[in-house]
């Protein structure tokens, strides 16, 4: 296929909307620059009569969810699409829902045999019913501090607290349910925070190289979107054996999982030199400070290469 | 674990170069969840976006067209620094509704008067000089004072405005310690956010308060021809025209894409704000001044205004409605005029921290901890009626009712003591201004 024709999914009415909208706009820039034909598309009623319309010449060969949060990432769009019978670029709707749920991630990636943080998953409901005190009282005695409060659904960091002081925990929890009905409570790894993408251009998996995130704070939603804040390491500052023990880690993640294509793997590696797994990303930020380009230019690709190689492993799968 | 040496990048190679007044600019998750207001399904009460659609397009569509082809060699180029000398006159013309008497050469046309308030701060204030404002206040000024490293102290209001005694206190407790204050920042009539006027009884006070004590009022006044029941109130500077800047705007009058503002000020003021806007833009967009006066000259611009203050009066009337009905457990003030209601939540509730729930919920607000410099605010939220229907301003606040409701639960569970104290102040976006 010459010029295969690409539409990207960005926008949507989840949290991250904005940030989806320049991931977009982004990898469309790219693959328009290694001459694919590219259109972008909101999640919006527009979307299916375009999809379902008889004119061949606005059909696409493939479909790129770049979506990130809710329907993009929680494998529902990816389930519209096979409804259609279209080719898309990325996981399946179960590996999705399972990458999607924090939870289900952690439990399905340590059964693999890769370390993740003792964590609990709270729904709001159990507050109300086993009383908040009380709960909170078990939950610190048996992680201690500090621990990661998360939303179990989402990403950017939204809702996102790491709790150090008892009294900060209830705060933490209003700031997660305010994302998500349940929250994920994780006892926290000190260590180097590591983002891995892991790539399938048709010959299997492997990981790009890891990216060190370093950061005077959290990695919060301002650091990630406001370029100075973090200062980045691509390759991470690891010796050869510990990167490649994080590069097999993430794989091992990402098989675990099911996943296909594209991912990025978020880790933490402690003073011990353990790689623990944190979270799964399907569809991970791709605007310019996002950590899939930064891994991949690392790896001496070309955003529009590898981009162009991701959708042509797509189209021959 | 080795940490083998590297060199990191912050992906800005330019970092290091930052003024120190950059600092403290923040990305915040706000901004992102206003990305999703704008979608059609969300009911925003959020932004003050005036409602347009009453504007008689078609003869705008006309005098503008006639102005490019008939003045286009003008109105395509640069112009005054100080502004168009027709659109002053206009402008003398427009605040006289005010009470206000003033001579074009008093007047420098600015791009919106947010650019007037940009051009007030930098020539008055140096990094750590005290401005007094209300509290709550204008989140675009307090973006714009915290950009030149102003600090702001906030000073109570009461349902009357702005409270003398307390304004009193602060100025001298300012002076006290050493801190003189450069001005009072006031948005006197149908306040943004808060929704109240200050009365006249008290205008005159405020007044009698900053001069004895040699304090510059600055007066935001882009609402002050927008009150329902048709009474305008003079404007402070109606009062003391050497004691007071006033700053205007046609971008709730008339149409905020123009961007024309003003600002009129004592003559040696004026003669700053001409030098330091010469040096920001050179000169305030020339077509969109002439367009002004053409819209100005050729339409009953004073009836348009009947027209918004009934469409906005309908709009305030389906919002304190609809609250009545729904948000029993909340407060709010009825306001006169002006686009806002200042609802005071249910103890316990942070504004900030529920916003993510409600924008969940397809409604959108905001909290008021974007009004204060101090991290204030997160008891309060502001609601507009100015844009949405009627329709939709009942469905927005029967949303947030359920989110309130929601939010309640999670209040009830975990205690009023999480409450977040946040310090960073908004940056201004049409979303939130």
């Amino acid at each position: 296929m010459s010029q295969p024709f690409c539409l990207i999914l960005a926008g949507g009415l989840s949290h991250e909307r904005d940030v989806s909208l320049r991931s977009g706009r982004r990898v469309a820039d790219a693959l328009r620059e290694a001459d694919c034909r590219v259109e972008v598309a909101d999640l919006s009623p527009d979307l299916l009569p375009r999809l379902t319309g008889t004119d061949p010449s606005q059909r696409p060969d493939l479909v790129w969810p770049l979506l990130h949060g809710a329907s993009g990432e929680d494998g529902s769009v990816q389930g519209v699409l096979e409804l259609l019978g279209y080719r898309y670029l990325g996981s399946a709707p179960g590996p999705c829902r399972a990458a999607w749920n924090k939870t289900v991630a952690k439990s399905v990636v340590g059964r693999a045999g890769v370390a993740t943080p003792d964590f609990v998953t709270l729904p709001q409901s159990l507050f109300q019913e086993l009383g908040a005190s009380a709960l909170l009282d078990v939950v610190t005695a048996r992680f201690g501090l500090p621990v990661a409060v998360k939303p179990v659904h989402g990403g950017s960091a939204l809702g996102v607290s790491l709790v150090s002081q008892p009294r900060d925990l209830s705060q933490a929890l209003m700031e997660a349910f305010a994302y998500s009905p349940v929250a994920l409570i994780e006892r926290a790894v000190a260590g180097a925070e590591l983002a891995v993408s892991v790539v399938d251009l048709g010959e299997g998996p492997f990981a790009l190289p890891a990216v060190e995130i370093v950061c005077d704070g959290p990695y919060d939603y301002d650091a990630r979107y406001n370029p100075g804040r973090a200062e980045f390491f691509a390759p991470a500052r690891l010796n050869d054996a510990l990167a490649d023990q994080v590069a097999a880690t993430a794989v091992k993640a990402f098989k675990a999982l099911g996943l296909v294509r594209l991912s990025r793997i978020d880790l933490m590696v402690d003073q011990d030199g353990t790689p623990w797994f944190l979270e799964a990303n399907v569809a991970p930020g791709m605007q310019e400070t996002s950590l899939v380009p930064q891994a991949a230019r690392a790896a001496q690709y070309t955003l529009p290469r590898l981009y162009k190689s991701l959708v042509e492993a797509s189209l021959s799968a | 674990m080795s940490t083998p040496p590297g060199s990191g990048t912050r992906l800005d190679p330019w970092f290091g170069a930052y003024a120190a007044r950059t600092h403290g600019m923040r990305v915040s998750e706000t901004r992102a969840l206003f990305a999703v207001a704008n979608r059609p399904e969300v009911v925003s009460l959020a932004g003050g976006m005036p409602n347009i659609a009453g504007l008689p397009l078609e003869l705008i569509s006309k005098v503008t067209a006639d102005l490019i082809a008939l003045h286009g060699d003008v109105a395509l180029q640069y112009g005054s620094g100080q502004g168009h000398p027709v659109l002053r006159d206009h402008i003398v013309t427009v605040m006289g509704e005010e009470g206000i008497s003033a001579h074009p050469d008093d007047v420098v046309v600015t791009t919106g008067s947010q650019q007037a308030l940009d051009l007030v701060t930098r020539i008055f204030i140096d990094p750590g000089d005290v401005i007094v404002a209300e509290a709550p206040s204008y989140v675009g000024a307090l973006s714009v004072f915290r950009a030149y490293q102003g600090e702001v102290v906030h000073v109570e209001m009461d349902a009357d405005g702005l409270v003398p005694e307390a304004l009193r206190e602060a100025l001298d407790r300012c002076k006290q310690a050493g801190r003189p204050v450069k001005f009072l920042y006031t948005v006197p009539t149908f306040h943004n956010p808060a929704g109240v006027s200050l009365s006249v009884a008290r205008r005159q006070e405020v007044l009698e308060i900053c001069r004895s004590r040699n304090v510059l009022v600055v007066e935001d006044n882009p609402y002050g021809l927008l009150g329902f029941d048709g009474e305008v109130l003079p404007a402070l500077r109606s009062f003391d025209a050497e004691g007071v800047v006033y700053l205007g705007t046609f971008s709730k009058t008339l149409a905020p894409g123009y961007r024309v503002g003003w600002v009129a000020a004592p003559h040696a003021v004026r003669e700053k704000l001409v030098l330091a806007s010469e040096s920001a833009i050179l000169c305030p967009s020339h077509a969109s001044q002439m367009s002004v006066s053409a819209y100005l000259e050729n339409w009953d611009w004073r009836g348009q205004i009947v027209d918004y203050r009934k469409m906005y009066r309908t709009r305030r009337d389906a919002m304190v409605t609809s609250l009545a009905e729904a948000m029993p457990e909340c407060s709010w003030n009825v306001p006169g005029g002006g686009f806002y209601t200042w609802v005071k939540l249910p103890a316990g509730i942070d504004a900030r921290t529920m916003l993510p729930r409600a924008t969940t919920a397809l409604v959108a607000y905001v909290s008021g901890t974007a009004f204060y410099a101090d991290g204030q605010g997160a008891d309060h939220m502001r609601l507009s009626f100015c844009y949405p229907t009627p329709e939709r301003i009942r469905e927005g606040v029967r949303r947030l009712a359920g989110v309130i409701s929601k939010e309640l639960e999670l209040v009830h569970m975990f205690g009023p003591e999480g409450s977040s104290v946040d310090d960073d102040v908004e940056a201004p976006s049409p979303d939130l201004l």
